[in-house]
């Protein structure tokens, strides 16, 4: 319960409408409680035999009462639902601001689909708190204020006779409610079971069928679904209860009325007339009664969701500007500097670099080639501090990283990532995407360098291309000289490229590297590679071999060495002859 | 591909369809007693509810009125019983749809799911798995509702109605006329409602899905975003995306606003009708005030069975679409022929040969060309060849998981389109390069749940490739769990387990992938060993990528570019200095410099 304060904020923003909301309330609710008054007063004229044209005053009444307190009902819905989906806004709109800011730690350590069950599930349970929940709380207590002190004045006993059976209304929707949100949660554990073995099958559909497997597998799936079959039975026992239980309760307090309150009139102790007000009354309590056991239900699975919410709230953000930034820096050149630099993703986690030194000046490019899994990737995260150094320090332009803007840092630098991420955008787009506007010059500069741009030519659309879900799929390579492209477009000066051509065919990488020499010319990059053919004209390359620096030198020295450069070299000679083998 | 996929999924089509319709029926037919029995049910419970004012009536106009204590016992205790019944069947009756509907959609999942499996390789290779799960799980799901509430409650509502009016008339026919003058408005209101809250849904979800897609897109690319800056730009971003999203939902609450309010009203302005007519009627003695109080109960009924109704048509909508879904999968037929008179498989002795065969996966694409070679029972033939080769095809086409376009591939002298797949692949088995572990046990995992291989076999198996040792080590031991495709267990691990489990099968032919991932030392010794138990007595074609494994071979194949270009042993092929001299530099001459160090 606690947990749902830290949306008071939220609230005191809306008080507004929220007010407002219960005023609105308030006045319907007036009206509808004085229309069975009006029917007892019209049953009891009638017994008198009335005249005509008192009947019609009193329906004119009824009508136009009940116009107004429709009209109340309408705004009720626009102020207080309205309100709710305004704070629901607020809080997912708070959410992402915060969720940005995170550092890439965070995003390796959670799963997008935890992340996400966050941005839905968690909000949404939240939202109906604020919104239906909150609704009916004001609405149930001013109806019962309202119907309870209009029937105890028409008659005591007869008042709580009738009501004596809604409490247990309550309870049993609070109960029934709870227990199907219970059976709900297993039903959606086993259907993911279901689901996991359906995925599984169908992955593993090759290994199935070369041990002849599949009545088996059907078995098993059959055994699921009735496991399956047998939780949903779970639920429907339990829900099939709701209704009947609920138009009992009612029933017998409606009951309770005929009977009792027939008594009464037939005793001459109250009017025929009472009994239909009573009637109405019940009518008017039973959706209040009803609400109070499914709000407390809402109320409980809300504080759940807003507990994991302010958990991701308080999490840290990690690397950010902070007293130590120096504002007055502007711009950066492009020397780099590692200072017995070591890194590790944890504390409990082995060293993925060890004390590594060595200086890129400004304008030069070097190399960083090395197997899989010797920390080349993480090396390069540490310069744009998308990972902060455990030991040492990175400087630029002889500053420690630390002490710059992270903005600036950041927008000098271009990144091309191993992983070849991009939006479901524009072509054009995606390439302009670190650019405050889309310039068609500078998108056709660049795709031009990164040779995009004769894939482009052939897509009908050219440029202006869709990718992603709703568009094209692009192939590997062209991905990859889409990223080199996004990350030219900024002009950065510092570039790195964590093995960025991969995808792409030899032919095409010469072509490419042959136009970023000139390009590069007076800025400083970083290209990662297996290829030894993407790194042998670099000024300088580092091999780098379990979390240190094996090697040094030019091609030339390197492959004079006979070390690890010098057998990849020749690996890779051979495979090329065999490639080039008819 | 994927443009293919989301317009399958978004198929909202018409409501009914009188062909999926038909269809669909076909699944009722197993249960159509017990669908007759909830409908009659459903028509005596119907009757139940309106009889209530009814006895309402009497209770006032003849009991109380007339002083009749006895007689008002009797009403009270009639409505008190029909309450009761009502409760009790209604109970049974939910819970019994709910059954059938449930039972009906477990047949179709599972007949689904068996249909799915015994599909070809072909199917799996062009179809996103996610897409197939959909299919067998959420799409089949989809269709509870039309069994479980939408068809037999259909006939609830109807005669929930039908009773109210043959009740109200039988009472009074001018003001049930009367009463009934605010109905066409309910019923009109209610289906424009419905029209519009399902538009304003669609919009709702349409919007909701932009926004998860923004947000899953971005959660993932978090880091280009950082990269590059943007995170004020996409904040803006996020807030039109956001907003777009209120807004719609702020729409949606204004129909709801005005719907609600309105059935108030129409009640209500139904009794001020009943007040103004009535009244009028019983002041000239034609009326009893029973009547009024029992009119006024009625117009309260009417609501839930009309709004009911009108759900029912997302219900046809949503079914009709995922059955059109369901139907389709049902009618692939991407499947390998069993020969019409299958040659059975006694004793097998393992001859294997390639005649002139070519094979493509795509038309005229061929990845194999010309492939001729035989192979002796027991002999071990190793595969070589760089990435493409062609290597991974040639296994394929062995066990029927893809036929081949020429030539024939004999068993023992025999076209193995001669025998049933399952024939076949009894007596040969394959080790694949990944190593597919199932969610289950250790156990399960090596004779994949089959009772016919024994706990000793089991054990036997693994102790003859060296996996016992590890698998002692586990706590639950063969009973340990897998969890999460083998997390918890090292590459080295999986791949001796999955050699456990084709020496449990004990085939008269292997079909081996070996795996690339290097190991430690301690572990590349083990699988060694392992490998060269499962040879021993079989014939046995190996993908090779050990150094050990070509130089035991009997023969080796050397494949370039989907060609078989030379063959024979590891001496005779070095000597020749050819693809094979290469290729051998390239990947196995450095296992030689490891061994001897």
């Amino acid at each position: 319960m606690k947990s749902l304060l830290s949306l008071k904020k939220y609230f005191y923003r809306y008080k507004t409408k929220l007010l407002l909301g219960v005023l609105f309330i308030l006045i319907s609710n007036l009206g509808n409680v004085y229309l069975p008054l009006i029917l007892k007063d019209s049953v009891n004229a009638l017994q008198k035999r009335a005249d005509y044209s008192q009947l019609i005053r009193y329906g004119e009444l009824i009508a136009l009462i009940s116009l107004v307190s429709g009209v109340f009902l309408y705004l009720k819905r626009q102020t207080m639902i309205v309100a709710s989906r305004e704070i629901e806004y607020d809080l997912r709109q708070d959410f992402w601001q915060h969720i940005q800011k995170l550092s890439l730690r965070y995003f390796q350590n959670h799963s997008t689909g935890d992340i996400m069950a966050h941005a839905t599930n968690d909000l949404n349970a939240v939202r109906t708190f604020v919104g239906p929940a909150v609704m009916y709380s004001v609405d149930t207590i001013v109806t019962l204020v309202l119907v309870l002190s209009i029937m105890l004045s028409l008659n005591v006993s007869l008042t709580i006779y009738s009501l004596l059976p809604l409490p247990l209304l309550s309870y049993l929707v609070y109960r029934l409610g709870g227990l199907i949100h219970i059976k709900f949660t297993r039903i959606q554990e086993k259907f993911s079971e279901l689901t996991t073995k359906s995925q599984e099958n169908f992955s593993g559909i090759r290994v199935i069928k070369s041990y002849v497997r599949e009545e088996n597998e059907i078995k098993e799936y059959k055994t699921l679904s009735h496991d399956y079959f047998n939780k949903n039975m779970d639920k429907v026992k339990i829900e099939a209860l709701f209704q009947p239980v609920l138009f009992f309760v009612i029933g017998i307090s409606l009951i309770v009325v005929i009977w009792i309150g027939g008594l009464k009139v037939i005793n001459g102790t109250m009017d025929l007339g009472e009994i239909l007000a009573f009637v109405v009354y019940l009518g008017l309590l039973i959706w209040p009664m009803i609400a109070v056991g499914w709000v407390v239900n809402l109320i409980q699975q809300a504080s759940a969701s807003m507990k994991r919410l302010n958990k991701m709230f308080e999490e840290d953000y990690e690397i950010q500007d902070n007293e130590l930034t120096d504002h007055k820096i502007k711009e950066i050149k492009g020397k780099i500097e590692f200072k017995n630099v070591s890194f590790r993703y944890g504390e409990n986690l082995p060293y993925v670099l060890r004390n590594i030194s060595l200086e890129i000046p400004q304008g030069c490019t070097v190399a960083i080639i090395g197997h899989t899994g010797v920390g080349k990737t993480s090396f390069i995260n540490l310069i744009p501090r998308l990972y902060d150094v455990t030991e040492g320090e990175v400087l630029i332009d002889g500053r420690n990283i630390k002490h710059m803007p992270l903005n600036i840092l950041r927008k000098h630098i271009g990144i091309v990532p191993q992983e070849t991420f991009l939006f479901s955008d524009t072509l054009a787009n995606n390439i302009t995407y670190g650019l405050s506007e889309n310039k068609m010059e500078i998108v056709e500069s660049v795709s031009e360098i990164s040779q995009l741009k004769k894939d482009v030519e052939s897509f009908p659309k050219g440029f202006e291309t869709m990718l992603g879900e709703r568009g094209i799929t692009l192939s590997g390579g062209q991905k990859q000289r889409t990223c080199l492209a996004r990350a030219l477009a900024i002009d950065p000066n510092i570039l790195i490229l964590d093995d960025s051509f991969s995808a792409v065919d030899t032919h095409t990488e010469e072509e490419i590297l042959k136009r970023l020499k000139a390009y590069m010319k007076d800025r400083t990059s970083i290209i990662i590679s297996h290829r030894i053919s993407t790194v042998k004209d670099a000024d300088k390359i580092f091999v780098l071999d379990k979390g240190v620096i094996a090697e040094q030198g030019t091609h030339d020295e390197l492959v004079q060495k006979q070390g690890i450069y010098a057998d990849l070299h020749y690996k890779q000679l051979l495979e090329k002859e065999l490639e080039e083998l008819n | 591909m994927s443009q293919d996929y989301k317009t399958d999924d978004e198929i909202l089509g018409k409501a009914y369809d009188a062909k999926l319709m038909k269809r669909l029926m076909g699944y009722i037919r197993p249960y159509r007693k017990y669908v007759i029995l909830a409908i009659v049910l459903n028509v005596v419970v119907a009757a139940l509810g309106p009889l209530r004012p009814v006895l309402t009536k009497i209770a006032i106009d003849e009991n109380i009125k007339g002083k009749d204590y006895h007689g008002l016992m009797i009403t009270v205790l009639a409505l008190l019983g029909s309450l009761l019944l009502q409760a009790l069947i209604q109970y049974f009756l939910t819970y019994y749809t709910n059954y059938m509907g449930q039972k009906i959609i477990y047949d179709i999942r599972v007949k689904l799911f068996s249909h799915v499996e015994s599909l070809a390789l072909k199917y799996f290779d062009k179809t996103p798995i996610g897409r197939i799960v959909t299919r067998v799980t959420n799409d089949v799901e989809s269709l509870n509702e039309l069994f479980s509430s939408g068809i037999v409650m259909v006939f609830s509502d109807i005669f929930i109605i039908v009773w109210i009016f043959v009740f109200m008339f039988l009472m009074d026919w001018k003001l049930s006329f009367v009463t009934l003058s605010v109905l066409p408005v309910l019923i009109y209101g209610t289906f424009l409602f419905r029209k519009k809250v399902r538009d304003s849904y669609r919009d709702v979800r349409f919007h909701l899905a932009r926004l998860n897609s923004y947000m899953q897109e971005h959660v993932t690319g978090m880091n280009v975003v950082q990269i590059f800056g943007k995170e004020t730009d996409e904040l803006k971003r996020f807030a039109s995306i956001n907003d777009d999203y209120k807004q719609v939902n702020i729409k949606s609450i204004f129909y709801y606003a005005v719907f609600y309010p309105s059935v108030e009203f129409l009640s209500s302005f139904a009794i001020a009708l009943i007040v103004w007519y009535g009244g009028g009627e019983i002041v000239q003695g034609k009326l009893s005030i029973g009547v009024l109080f029992a009119f006024t109960q009625f117009t309260e009924m009417f609501f839930r069975p009309i709004r009911d109704l009108s759900e029912k048509y997302n219900i046809l909508q949503t079914a009709m679409a995922s059955s059109e879904r369901i139907f389709k999968l049902f009618d692939t037929d991407i499947i390998i022929k069993e020969p019409e008179k299958p040659m059975e498989l006694k004793e097998v002795k393992g001859e294997i040969e390639f005649k002139n065969v070519w094979f493509a996966y795509n038309d005229n694409d061929y990845v194999l060309k010309n492939i001729n070679f035989d192979i002796h029972p027991g002999q071990t033939v190793a595969i070589v060849g760089a990435t493409g080769a062609g290597k991974t095809s040639l296994i394929n086409i062995l066990t029927r998981f893809y036929d081949i376009n020429k030539g024939e591939i004999l068993l023992d002298g025999v076209d193995i389109r001669n025998f049933s797949k399952k024939e076949l692949r009894k007596y040969i088995s394959i080790v694949l390069q990944d190593v597919f572990l199932f969610s289950g046990t250790i156990k399960s995992n090596i004779n994949l749940n089959n009772s016919e291989i024994s706990e000793a076999q089991i054990m036997e198996a693994s102790r003859s490739v060296g996996a016992h040792r590890f698998i002692k080590a586990l706590p639950e031991k063969y009973d340990e769990v897998v969890k999460e495709k083998g997390a918890t267990l090292s590459v080295g691990q999986k791949q001796l387990l999955s050699f456990a489990r084709a020496l449990a099968y004990d085939p008269q032919i292997l079909i081996l992938d070996e795996a690339t991932s290097s190991v430690d030392t301690e572990t590349e010794i083990l699988i060694q060993r392992a490998i060269q138990k499962l040879l021993v007595g079989r014939t046995a074609i190996v993908i090779a990528h050990r150094l050990s494994t070509i130089q035991n071979a009997d023969k080796i194949l050397v494949m370039h570019k989907g060609e078989l270009r030379e063959m024979g042993t590891h001496q005779e092929l070095l000597a020749k200095r050819g693809i094979y001299y290469k290729l051998y530099q390239l990947q196995y001459k450095d296992q030689e410099v490891t061994k001897s160090a």
